[in-house]
């Protein structure tokens, strides 16, 4: 099977010949929360950036890398990589960039004040040492392969601005000041923030003169806003919205659909032996029976993922048996999609020992994934075909995340099922695997969202040696065995991937990304 | 008076000090934050920086109090998400709330009175009864249903009016507002419109209870009997003596009508700070909640200062003792 | 002899109070329609269970195979969607007089524990007197003086979501307009002279209070309980669009409609449309009655 990544027009865009306006507006369904680029770890943080400053190396549409603000890296020993910067690139200040402003941006990336979610994350670990004005060395203590992959996402400030720039300075526009296509004009939180495009542009110059984002989160409104004219571009089409689009106003507005790197999935609590919301039927306690299995397989076996797709996601979606779509950097091409068997599923179930079921809550956020309440639903409906007694209960990210993080005593998963999402931000299954599926270890940063507590030494051993392993052929084969061992051990239950849709007015067209950042470079004229 | 007032103001302080340690506790008490700020791909230690940066791993007693000790000083903490203080957050959009409040009240005066005048004079004709029914039909609609249905008609059908979000600000005698520019009045129509209707049904209704009233006024019937118009008689006596109790009425109402901007302002995508609370509630940045509801609390408790001493002062039956007699 | 009966009975109905209240809320034809369509969708709401092909809450019974179908849709259970489904394959008809049952009964609950807190409050102020009454009396005003969606909003961010919780935030935001209506009515009731005559035969105050005064609160009460009933429902919808009202899974009347807003604009009218138009009904049928009420009840009682 290919990638997905059919970006396709799915309506007859036709050419008026009327004259384009140079401006360009797109109402996004999320807010940046600050035009400082080290301030907070969100994607819509990163995609407003991406206008403003430049990275060293780019990730494009599906995530491969790219030479950006670096022409070359590779790694000349075990722990050092070498990147060569580009010459000649000019800060919208009119000041020359060099690998001062490399250093610079680094130290201070993980270290702004306040920040609720740091760049530290990506940063940690290495060392950044100035060889000549455009070599530097990032030195790692032991050999990592996601060198390139994590300085990918930390953005190059100007080092003039020095240490008095604050996240306010950013949002004045006074410190804004990068090497982008596009540079800032002004910031209105909750309303409206401008850029006007970099002439100068290393790249090239962009495509349009002005470019200004509109927060709109309400998803009614946002397509309301396409469909009225007073926006060129949206991110998150609703599911819902979709099939109406593409039929009766096809011929002003466009669609542009593209897989994103986000799986949802099912959590089972694998650690608990008596789990706080599976009950006999009878409302008495008994042995957790997700530590079984043939249990695990059953619930995946009753789970009608095309159903899924169908009918909840409105076809918006692509049925997972994986921790990434195929084609991503370290996806298997061995697993299958786990069919729906309702008479295996009971079969596993009596095999078991509950030929009558048991009772069982399944959790979820009801504002965080694309139809989250109503894929918990389905679930629900499906598992009580197989002879379960269900409950769904959905609830707020707000207060869904910490229970299911750390809700029961000793700051342990509260719930026995839980329904969650997981986009791999470096675009290779190394995130999911490190983060859901490896032993939860708090010293060394392993499995912190590993919710289910499935813990197996063999797994976790694949998973340490290939991030370990430096060589891309040999890392991307071991990530594979891991992902195969985990769908093997029911570590976790793949539902399906969100495929992602943006509106543009017809005769505009946009390049969708796998990482869901919505960019005014992805648009352009027919 | 002075005692009054020394008593008045303690008495408000009191109230303050204890909405805001319901309101601590209150928000302080539900979910996490962290889980809602930290990227998920953060590990552990990322986690437990972020926790301690903001102070949550303190108890909440001792949260309790830092919380006190800067609201004191005007500080009532810093936003999780922006990082900023949350009062100058909040006050940084207060403008754009405040413009459509104001725009949806004088819409409701504007036509409410009217309809409410006719249909008091006339309470029998088939006209007045549509007013009514219509003013009833007004406040039974659930806001954010009208909003959307505004949408869908004038932007979505007619494309006539933008959907959402704020118009170009212009400058007028120093005050920035997007009143003053076309797109701006553009823009503000429909989220004015729907903030209005509520109140509109309720100036409908007060003035005509208003006019029904003055209507069997012995003056009323004299101005009548000497002659006078009847365009003169609504003008001079009519509405001078209904405008003061829908005035009053609807200065008090000023504030719910800011609170209702909530759900206005989600639905237009207006930057008030409507959408900034509710917006917070969904991502419990929790300072901003609480120093949300602390200036609203205080601003009301203020307004009632104010109006209390206002009418004590002109009304000399309210004795100053307190104690009403 | 049974037509003399009869005939003596006629009279003497309509002079009761009772039959004097109903002539006259007879005469206006819009608020006797109102009722009846409001005594309709009470008794639908009640029997719902009965008449429903579907138990909208059963997960056994819903199936999303069924989501979105367009009304007159057959589902694969072998019933027909009249109203057409919505995004979780629930019957909407069904649904619709579930949630209206959740919805009534949200509203219904909250005024009747908001009434009697209310109630007992505003009697025990009217009682009292003095600073006790001053005391109660600054709290109402004080709680009057904030906007009740704002109340409920806090509370409900406090609380959680949860029909329970969203009682408690409703009786929170209702209560002080009982309490004012209740011990207002007591005041100008204590000065009149049947009260005066009352005193002057002995009678304790307290069966003063609970005998004499408080069935003459009892119009008012039911008035101001109409009418607050109709903005619980309301507020509730509000809350639950915001997304902080009730849990998704057994929906109210207003989380079919903040369900359906998302279809709004695909041309899937039904499911959004319906429940809708079934809230508005509910409210305005409801407002319409308190509306009569109150003008054959107490004309003079302002908002």
């Amino acid at each position: 099977m290919r990638k997905y990544l059919a970006a396709t027009s799915v309506a007859v865009g036709l050419l008026t010949g009327a004259a384009y306006a140079e401006d360009l507006t797109i109402g996004l369904a999320s807010e940046p929360t600050s035009i400082d680029p080290h301030y907070h770890n969100l994607t819509p943080n990163h995609a407003l950036s991406r206008h403003i400053f430049d990275t060293l190396i780019g990730q494009d549409q599906v995530q491969n890398l790219y030479p950006a603000l670096a022409v070359s890296w590779k790694p000349i020993d075990d722990t050092t990589w070498e990147v060569r910067l580009r010459e000649g690139v000019k800060f919208h200040d009119g000041t020359d960039f060099n690998a001062d402003d490399v250093i610079f941006s680094f130290e201070r990336a993980p270290n702004v004040p306040n920040s609720p979610s740091s760049m530290g994350t990506y940063t940690s670990g290495k060392t950044l040492v100035k060889v000549d004005d455009f070599t530097i060395h990032v030195k790692t203590e032991a050999p990592y392969p996601l060198v390139p992959n994590e300085i990918s996402q930390i953005a190059i400030v100007s080092d003039s601005i020095k240490d008095a720039a604050t996240t306010a300075d950013f949002n004045s526009g006074k410190a804004a000041i990068g090497t982008g296509p596009y540079k800032f004009k002004s910031y209105v939180p909750g309303g409206k923030i401008e850029v006007t495009g970099n002439a100068d542009y290393w790249g090239g110059a962009p495509e349009w003169d002005k470019v200004t984002f509109r927060p709109i989160p309400s998803a009614p409104a946002r397509v309301a806003a396409v469909l009225a004219g007073d926006v060129d571009a949206i991110d998150g089409v609703p599911t819902s919205d979709i099939e109406a689009l593409k039929r009766s106003d096809g011929d002003k507005v466009s669609l542009w659909q593209g897989s994103s790197n986000r799986v949802i999935y099912l959590h089972m609590d694998q650690f608990r032996e008596n789990s706080p919301f599976a009950k006999g039927k009878d409302g008495s306690a008994i042995k957790n029976p997700l530590l079984d299995a043939r249990v695990r397989k059953a619930l995946s076996k009753a789970i009608h993922r095309n159903a899924i797709v169908e009918r909840v996601m409105e076809k918006v979606a692509i049925p997972a048996g994986q921790l990434l779509p195929e084609g991503f950097f370290g996806a298997s091409d061995k697993l299958e999609v786990e069919g729906y068997d309702l008479e295996g599923a009971k079969e596993l179930l009596a095999q078991a020992g509950y030929p009558d079921g048991f009772e069982l809550t399944i959790h979820s956020p009801n504002d965080r994934y694309i139809n989250d309440a109503k894929i918990a639903e389905a679930i629900g409906q499906m598992f009580t075909r197989a002879g379960l007694k269900m409950h769904v209960e959905t609830m707020p990210r707000t207060v869904f995340f910490q229970r299911a993080s750390s809700g029961a005593e000793g700051g342990l998963p509260e719930f026995s099922l839980i329904l969650a999402g997981w986009s791999a931000g470096s675009g290779e299954a190394s995130s999911p695997l490190k983060s859901l599926i490896h032993t939860f270890d708090n010293e060394r940063g392993f499995g912190a969202s590993n919710r289910g507590r499935h813990s197996s030494p063999q797994i976790d051993a694949k998973i340490e040696q290939a991030l370990s392993t430096v060589d891309d052929e040999a890392r991307e084969a071991l990530l594979a065995e891991a992902t195969e061992m985990a769908i093997e051990e029911l570590a976790i239950i793949p539902l399906h991937f969100q495929v992602n849709t943006w509106a543009t007015r017809s005769g505009l067209t946009y390049q969708p990304r796998t990482d869901e950042f919505t960019l005014a470079m992805g648009v352009t004229r027919e | 008076m002075l005692a009054f007032l020394i008593r008045r103001i303690g008495q408000s302080a009191v109230v303050v000090l204890l909405m805001a340690t319901i309101v601590f506790f209150g928000v302080n008490l539900v979910g996490d934050p962290v889980h809602m700020l930290v990227s998920p791909e953060a590990d552990q230690a990322e986690i437990a920086r972020v926790i301690q940066q903001f102070g949550l791993d303190r108890p909440i007693v001792e949260q309790y109090w830092l919380f006190l000790k800067g609201a004191v000083q005007g500080n009532l903490g810093t936003s999780f998400i922006f990082g900023q203080p949350a009062v100058g957050l909040i006050l940084e959009r207060l403008p754009a709330t405040m413009e459509l409040a104001v725009c949806a009240l004088v819409l409701a005066v504007f036509f409410g009175i009217p309809l409410g005048v006719y249909s008091g004079i006339k309470p029998k004709s088939r006209v007045s009864q549509v007013i009514m029914a219509a003013s009833i039909f007004g406040f039974s609609l659930p806001t954010f249903w009208v909003g959307i249905m505004l949408i869908m008609f004038f932007s979505v059908q007619l494309q006539l009016l933008p959907s959402t979000g704020r118009g170009e600000v212009g400058s007028f005698l120093g005050i920035d507002s997007s009143l003053f520019t076309l797109d701006g009045l553009k823009h503000i129509i429909l989220p004015a419109t729907n903030l209005a209707l509520l109140k509109m049904s309720m100036v409908i209704r007060l003035s005509r209870a208003g006019t029904r009233e003055v209507m069997q006024q012995d003056y009323i019937k004299f101005a009548r009997a000497k002659g006078l118009s009847f365009g003169r008689i609504v003008w001079a006596h009519l509405l001078k003596n209904i405008m003061i109790p829908v005035i009053t009425v609807l200065g008090l109402e000023f504030g719910s009508l800011i609170a209702f901007s909530v759900v206005t302002e989600s639905i237009f995508a207006w930057p008030g700070m409507g959408k900034l609370l509710i917006d917070s509630v969904l991502q419990l940045d929790r300072p901003v909640i609480v120093a949300y509801l602390m200036i609203v609390v205080f601003l009301f408790v203020a307004i009632n200062l104010v109006v209390d001493v206002i009418y004590s002062l002109l009304d000399p039956r309210v004795s100053l003792t307190g104690a009403k007699s | 002899m049974s037509d003399q009966l009869s005939n003596a009975a006629k009279p003497r109905f309509r002079d009761t109070p009772f039959g004097v209240f109903l002539s006259r809320y007879l005469d206006s034809k819009v608020a006797t329609l109102a009722f009846v369509v409001l005594v309709v969708i009470i008794v639908l709401a009640i029997i719902a269970p009965w008449i429903t092909p579907q138990n909208p809450y059963d997960l056994a019974q819903v199936d999303v195979l069924d989501a979105r179908m367009a009304p007159g849709e057959e589902a694969f259970a072998g019933y027909t969607f009249w109203l057409g489904s919505d995004g979780a394959g629930r019957d909407l008809y069904s649904a619709m007089l579930y949630g209206l049952r959740i919805s009534l009964m949200v509203g219904v609950l909250s005024g009747l524990i908001a009434m009697v807190i209310g109630t007992a409050v505003g009697l025990t102020a009217a009682y009292a007197g003095g600073r006790v009454e001053t005391l109660i009396m600054r709290l109402v005003d004080l709680q009057l003086s904030f906007p009740a969606i704002l109340i409920a909003l806090m509370l409900v961010a406090a609380l959680g979501k949860g029909v329970d919780k969203i009682i408690v935030a409703l009786v929170a935001v209702q209560w002080a307009y009982y309490a004012r209506t209740v011990r207002g009515t007591a005041l100008s009731e204590r000065s009149k002279e049947y009260v005066e005559a009352a005193r002057n035969l002995g009678l304790s105050p307290r069966r003063i209070l609970f005998g004499q005064i408080m069935p003459n609160c009892l119009s008012p009460l039911i008035v101001v309980a109409t009418i607050q009933t109709a903005h619980a429902i309301a507020l509730e919808a509000t809350l639950s669009f915001l997304g902080i009202g009730l849990p998704q899974t057994e929906p109210s009347l207003g989380i079919l409609i903040s369900n359906g807003f998302e279809y709004m604009l695909s041309g899937k009218y039904w499911i959004s449309i319906f429940p809708g138009v079934a809230l508005l009904l509910t409210v305005f049928c409801i407002n319409l009655v308190g509306d009569q009420l109150r003008d054959v009840l107490n004309p003079r009682l302002a908002k």
